[in-house]
């Protein structure tokens, strides 16, 4: 790759025979052709333990297309340099493919503006840590209260815990129901003159619920507050339209959604973003600096300290171009219809508890789960002798663990390339467990 | 070796049978040491409880809840310690650890009595911690022992 303003959006081979099953302009309804987009994920073509590979643990991390990867190595062979700061044509590819891929990931959300209101973090907990101690440290104060909801990842909890006791602020809870969805008619008790912020996960990474984020949004402002959404799994399995979600700020990663893993990014309205202190201080992030104080850069830069994982920046960007070109609606209702067919098999188990809402209609492709008999962790490793990877434990959500009385749980997370003969798998590998611990107290 | 073999050696009936049916599950009265222990990436834990009368294990008992590895290497860990002298249960701590990491020989120790079984761990990497939790809840409590700080964390 020569030209630098392809780094940041590589553009497809026009001669790849499966070009028409990604096409955008194909129906929106249509199923994807999964055989076809297999072919571009290398690390699903191997054996593991003596089995094809069934990679069921997406919600943990998504394998990559050959696009992101190509990306990645085309920055390094051909524009690798630092960013705002050289005059010599290197940097200005680099900066070029840094700056094009900020601007199409922030296009591919509908940021209303533009390009200033994504800011390049780590991923989805550091964009939480900047809201957090950023806007939380300048707005917070003794009795202020954070309302949270127990569905969280331990990232969208512990920064917040952190700043309550830093502030004096004080943290509240939205309940679980038994179904796996979120009482949300306790919000509006919830909410008072003191609420400065709510903090709701998009999509469960434990349960797969997916969350009405547009009625939170409307009774939050109601009420004066703001409105953070993580969407790690939102971003990655869900099509999201920031004007649409009416929300204030809103964090995910690149790795869940096909790319890098060190990259991801907040988006926060502007206003907000000027208003707020800088998160980290050093290079990038000044305009002036003297001795005992300096000013800071425009934004989005003024929140970008250090060089940034530049690379990682122009590989989300392939990769959520990648993602744009299979439809991210036509995903979320492949990852319906698998988690549909795995509800139907699993119930084959007499003594087996299903976690999270019964419709899949009201899941993103997630379906944890625990056997009376086997515990979490000898169910993935009796499946992992058979090739197939799910994920057992708590999943970074221990309030969801301890709402449904378990210390674990197992979980078969699906995306776009996972198909209904990964999921018989699944379900004969859990005979292989039957074989082993027997049929449990429920059957 | 396929998987299936190691899957069975694994899993032998003896470990299934210790986590179905543990030994020395439940509360033990008059306690000396009390170690709480737990595995905080998987969520698995044991409460392991001691009585130590002079130098010597007069009673070992636990609760606790995980997979069948750490269940069942807790429970047969109990089975054993009773009547050791302290040093002797510092001998059993290293052997059953060399066994996890491979040492064929630990295999055929006869001294290892049940947690032979569980020598199939070490075909596991990712399983071994599982089947430690025990004894690091064991070498906790004989360190406090011998430190004389017994006090219940
Ligand atoms: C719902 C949710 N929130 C936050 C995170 C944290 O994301 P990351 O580890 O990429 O920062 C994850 C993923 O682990 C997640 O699933």
């Amino acid at each position: 790759m020569t030209r630098p303003e392809q780094a940041g959006a590589p553009p497809r081979t026009e001669s790849s025979p499966d070009r028409d099953a990604r096409s955008p302009a194909g129906p929106p309804d249509a199923p994807l052709d999964v055989q076809a987009l297999r072919r571009d994920f290398p690390a699903l073509h191997q054996d593991v333990n003596g089995h094809p590979l069934a990679y069921l643990d997406n919600a943990a991390t998504t394998q990559k297309p050959r696009a992101v990867l190509d990306a990645l190595m085309g920055f390094y062979e051909a524009d690798n340099a630092n960013v705002h700061r050289g005059i010599h044509e290197l940097s200005r590819r680099a900066t070029e493919a840094y700056e094009g891929a900020r601007d199409r990931v922030a296009e591919w959300i509908g940021a209303p503006g533009g390009r200033e209101e994504l800011i390049w973090t780590r991923g989805t907990t550091e964009s939480i840590n900047l809201v957090a101690a950023s806007w939380g440290g300048a707005n917070l104060s003794e009795g202020d209260e954070i309302v949270l909801t127990e569905m969280e990842h331990h990232s969208n909890l512990v920064p917040w815990q952190l700043v309550a006791q830093r502030t004096g602020a004080r943290l509240r809870y939205v309940e679980l129901d038994d179904d796996g969805r979120l009482r949300l008619e306790q919000l509006p008790e919830l909410l008072n003159a003191r609420t400065r912020l709510v903090a709701m996960t998009h999509v469960s990474n434990a349960l797969g619920t997916i969350n009405p984020v547009r009625e939170v949004a409307d009774l939050v402002r109601e009420h004066g507050a703001l409105l953070l959404v993580d969407g790690a799994q939102g971003a990655a399995h869900h099509p999201v339209d920031i004007g649409a979600l009416g929300c204030d700020f809103y964090a995910f990663s690149g790795h869940k959604l096909m790319g890098p893993t060190g990259i991801g990014a907040l988006w926060a309205r502007k206003e907000l973003l000027e208003a707020m202190p800088p998160y980290q201080g050093g290079g990038e992030m000044i305009r002036v600096v003297e001795r005992d104080a300096s000013t800071w850069a425009a934004l989005p830069h003024k929140f970008e300290a250090g060089t940034p994982n530049i690379a990682g920046a122009v590989g989300m960007a392939a990769a959520v171009e990648y993602l744009d070109g299979v439809g991210p609606a036509r995903v979320l209702r492949h990852e319906q219809s698998l988690v549909g067919y795995a509800l139907e098999r699993l119930a084959e188990f007499a003594d087996i508890r299903i976690f999270g809402p019964s419709d899949p209609g009201e899941r993103s492709g997630v379906v944890s789960f625990a056997l009376d008999s086997a515990h979490p962790h000898d169910i993935a490793t009796i499946l992992d002798t058979e090739g197939v990877a799910i994920r057992a434990g708590h999943h970074c959500a221990q309030l969801v663990m301890r709402r449904y009385g378990v210390s674990a749980t197992s979980r078969a997370s699906f995306y776009l390339y996972n198909t209904r003969e990964e999921v018989d798998r699944l379900v004969d590998g859990l005979g292989t467990v039957r074989t082993i611990f027997g049929p449990g107290e429920g059957s | 070796m396929t998987t299936e073999v190691q899957l069975s050696s694994l899993y032998q009936q003896v470990i299934l049978e210790h986590y179905r049916h543990p030994k020395n599950k439940g509360d033990l009265e008059e306690a000396t040491v009390t170690i709480f222990m737990e595995n905080p990436t998987c969520g698995d834990e044991i409460r392991l409880q001691l009585r130590v009368e002079e130098d010597r294990i007069a009673d070992a008992r636990f609760v606790g809840s995980g997979c069948s590895i750490s269940q069942a290497s807790v429970s047969m860990m109990t089975q054993l310690l009773k009547g050791k002298e302290l040093s002797e249960a510092d001998a059993l701590a290293k052997r059953f650890t060399e066994l996890m990491h491979g040492d064929e020989s630990a295999g055929k120790d006869r001294s290892l009595k049940d947690l032979r079984a569980l020598q199939g761990v070490s075909k596991f990497p990712v399983r071994i911690k599982c089947a430690l939790l025990g004894f690091d809840a064991l070498e906790e409590a004989l360190k406090r022992t011998r430190a004389g700080d017994t006090e219940e964390e």
